[in-house]
C-alpha cells in the first residue's frame, strides 16, 4: 500500500496456555489508513489489538511502530503505549473521576501538560461530540453511548499515532450504536490512523480502507471492503460473511 | 498442543529476559547483604544493645516467666473462644435487624443502628471499666473476670462485626434478591439461600481482620484482676525489674495471630483471582 507502514507486525504468535490464539499473523497499517478486523468471536481480533498495543506480551514475531522494533524487550513499553490510543468494549472509564478528569488524566500525568491547557483541549473535544455539558459529571450519569464516546475522546486526547478500537459498540444498546460509529467515522475522515475490530459489517464496508478477515489466529483474506464483501476469494470468508447477510 | 517453534529472534529475546532476571536476583541478594551489614553496624554492634538485650531479651527471665505467662494465656484463649461464639450470634442478629425494611420494625432498626454507633464510638477500655468494675458494684456480687471480659468483648466487637455483615449483605446486588423473590422465595429464605452465601464471600476478609484485632484485645482483660498472660507478665516483670516477660507474652499473641493473618491473605488472594478470572479488559 504505502512505502513505509506506520505499524507493522510480522509473524506474530500468541498462546494462552495450550491454546494458540495468534498463529503467525502479518499485518500492517499505513498512516491515515483505517483497517477493520473482522472474524468470529475467539478468532484472535482482540488479542491481536492488545499485542500490537503492547498490552499483552507476544510469544514470537516482531512489531514495528515507524522504524522502531517495539517488541524488543529493551524498549520502554510505557513510552510506546503512550503513542497508542485504545478503546475497549466495556468503556472502562474511571468511575471515581469526572468525565473531564478522565479525558485529561493521561495528558496531565503522562505527558505533563499543564491542567489548564489539558482541560481546554479536552473541552474542545467534548464540545465536538456534544458532551461538554457533562464534563463535570461522573461516568455513571452518562448513557452507555455517551460513556463510550467519552472513552474514545479520552483515547484521542493525547494525539496518539494509532487508535486501536476493540468492538467499541458490542456492549451498547442498538439505538446507541449509531452515535459511537458516527464519532469513529468523523475521526476516520480527519485522517486518524485506526485499527478496529468490529462486528458492524455495514460500517466496516463504509468506513474502512481495508478489511482483514481473521480466522483461528491467522489472516485468511484481506482487501478493499468492496472486493472482500462482494467477491470474497476464500471459502472460509464466504461462509463467515454468509451468516451476516442471511 | 503448542506446535510453534520459536524463531531465532524470539530465542534471543528470551535469553535477554533471562539475563535481566538473573541480574535482578543478583541485585536483590546484594542489597539484602548491604542492608544486613548496616543493621549490624547501627543496631547490634552498639554499646546500648547489651542493655537492650539484658532488659528485653533475657533468656533466664524468659524461661522463669514462660509457665506463668502460658497459664495466663490460656485464660485469654478461653475468653476468645467464648467471645467468638457470642459475637457471631449477636452481630448477625443486629445486622439482620438493620436490614429489615418493613415499617413495623422501625424501633428494632433504630435500636440496632444506635447500638452500632454507640459501641463503635466508645473506647474499648471504657467498656471494660464499666462492665468489669461497674457491673459487680451495681449488682454487689463477685462475677468471675473471665465472664466480665467475654461480655465486654462481645458488646464492642458485635458492633463492628454487625457492620461488616450488614455491608456484606448490602453489597450483594439487589437484582439477586429480585431474582430470588421472583422464584417465590420468602424474605428469610432469600437471605439464607441466596444473599448470605454470596455476602459471606465478600465479608470474610474484613471479618478475619476483626478476628485478629479481637485476638489481641482479649489481652486487655488484664486490667480486670484476671490473671491472664499480660497480668502474669506484669507480676514477673515487677519482681525481676525486667521487661522480658512482656516480650514473652507478646510473642505468644503474635504466634496466635500469624495463622489467622496467613489464612486471610491466602483467602483474599484466592478471591481476587476468582473474581478477576478472564477479566483482563
Amino acid at each position: 500500500m504505502t512505502a513505509s507502514p506506520l505499524l507493522r507486525a510480522t509473524d506474530l504468535w500468541k498462546a494462552f496456555g495450550e491454546r494458540e490464539v495468534l498463529r503467525g499473523v502479518d499485518v500492517s497499517l499505513a498512516r491515515h489508513e483505517v483497517v477493520a478486523l473482522i472474524g468470529a468471536s475467539g478468532s484472535g481480533k482482540s488479542t491481536l489489538l492488545r499485542c500490537l498495543g503492547l498490552l499483552e506480551p507476544i510469544d514470537d514475531g516482531q512489531i514495528f511502530l515507524g522504524d522502531e522494533d517495539i517488541s524488543d524487550p529493551r524498549v520502554d513499553a510505557n513510552r510506546v503505549r503512550a503513542r497508542f490510543g485504545a478503546v475497549f468494549q466495556s468503556y472502562n472509564l474511571f468511575p471515581h473521576l469526572s468525565v473531564l478528569d478522565n479525558v485529561t488524566l493521561a495528558s496531565r500525568v503522562v505527558h505533563r501538560m499543564p491542567r489548564a491547557q489539558a482541560e481546554e483541549r479536552a473541552l474542545t473535544l467534548l464540545e465536538r461530540i456534544g458532551l461538554s455539558d457533562k464534563a463535570k459529571e461522573h461516568p455513571d450519569r452518562l448513557s452507555g453511548g455517551q460513556q463510550q464516546r467519552a472513552a474514545i475522546v479520552r483515547a484521542i486526547a493525547t494525539d496518539p499515532e494509532v487508535l486501536l478500537l476493540d468492538e467499541v459498540t458490542s456492549a451498547l444498546d442498538p439505538e446507541l450504536v449509531g452515535e459511537v460509529l458516527e464519532l469513529v467515522r468523523d475521526l476516520a475522515d480527519d485522517g486518524t490512523t485506526i485499527l478496529m475490530a468490529t462486528h458492524e459489517m455495514a460500517f466496516a464496508r463504509d468506513v474502512a480502507d481495508r478489511v482483514v478477515f481473521l480466522d483461528a489466529g491467522t489472516i485468511v483474506e484481506q482487501g478493499p471492503p468492496a472486493q472482500l464483501f462482494s467477491a470474497p476469494e476464500q471459502p472460509r470468508t464466504r461462509e463467515f460473511l454468509a451468516r451476516f447477510t442471511a | 498442543m503448542t506446535t510453534h517453534q520459536p524463531s531465532a529472534l524470539e530465542i534471543d529475546r528470551r535469553a535477554y529476559r533471562r539475563g535481566r532476571e538473573r541480574r535482578s536476583i543478583g541485585v536483590a541478594i546484594l542489597s539484602s547483604l548491604v542492608f544486613a551489614a548496616l543493621l549490624w553496624v547501627s543496631v547490634f554492634n552498639t554499646p546500648g544493645w547489651a542493655a537492650v538485650q539484658r532488659f528485653f531479651f533475657s533468656p533466664d527471665i524468659a524461661l522463669r516467666a514462660l509457665p506463668k505467662v502460658w497459664d495466663g494465656f490460656l485464660v485469654n484463649l478461653q475468653v476468645l473462644a467464648f467471645s467468638v461464639v457470642t459475637v457471631a450470634v449477636l452481630a448477625l442478629l443486629i445486622a439482620v435487624a438493620r436490614t429489615l425494611r418493613q415499617p413495623v420494625f422501625f424501633p428494632l432498626r433504630a435500636l440496632a443502628a444506635g447500638y452500632t454507633d454507640l459501641f463503635r464510638g466508645l473506647p474499648f477500655i471504657i467498656v471494660l471499666y464499666l462492665i468489669g468494675f461497674g457491673v459487680p458494684t451495681v449488682m454487689n456480687t463477685r462475677i468471675p473476670p473471665v465472664v466480665l471480659g467475654v461480655i465486654a468483648v462481645t458488646l464492642t466487637y458485635s458492633a463492628y462485626v454487625a457492620e461488616v455483615i450488614r455491608a456484606g449483605i448490602e453489597a450483594v446486588h439487589p437484582s439477586q434478591q429480585l431474582a430470588a423473590r421472583a422464584l417465590g422465595l420468602g424474605y428469610v429464605q432469600t437471605l439464607r439461600r441466596v444473599v448470605l452465601p454470596q455476602a459471606l464471600r465478600k465479608m470474610t476478609p474484613p471479618l478475619m481482620n476483626d478476628f485478629i484485632s479481637m485476638q489481641k484485645d482479649v489481652g486487655l482483660i488484664s486490667i480486670l484482676a484476671a490473671t491472664d498472660a499480660i497480668a502474669a507478665a506484669r507480676s514477673v516483670a515487677s519482681l525481676t525489674y525486667n521487661f522480658t516477660p512482656y516480650v514473652v507474652a507478646g510473642i505468644l499473641f503474635i504466634l496466635l495471630a500469624i495463622p489467622t493473618i496467613r489464612v486471610t491473605d491466602w483467602y483474599t488472594e484466592r478471591l481476587r483471582e476468582r473474581e478477576q478470572a478472564g477479566a483482563i479488559l
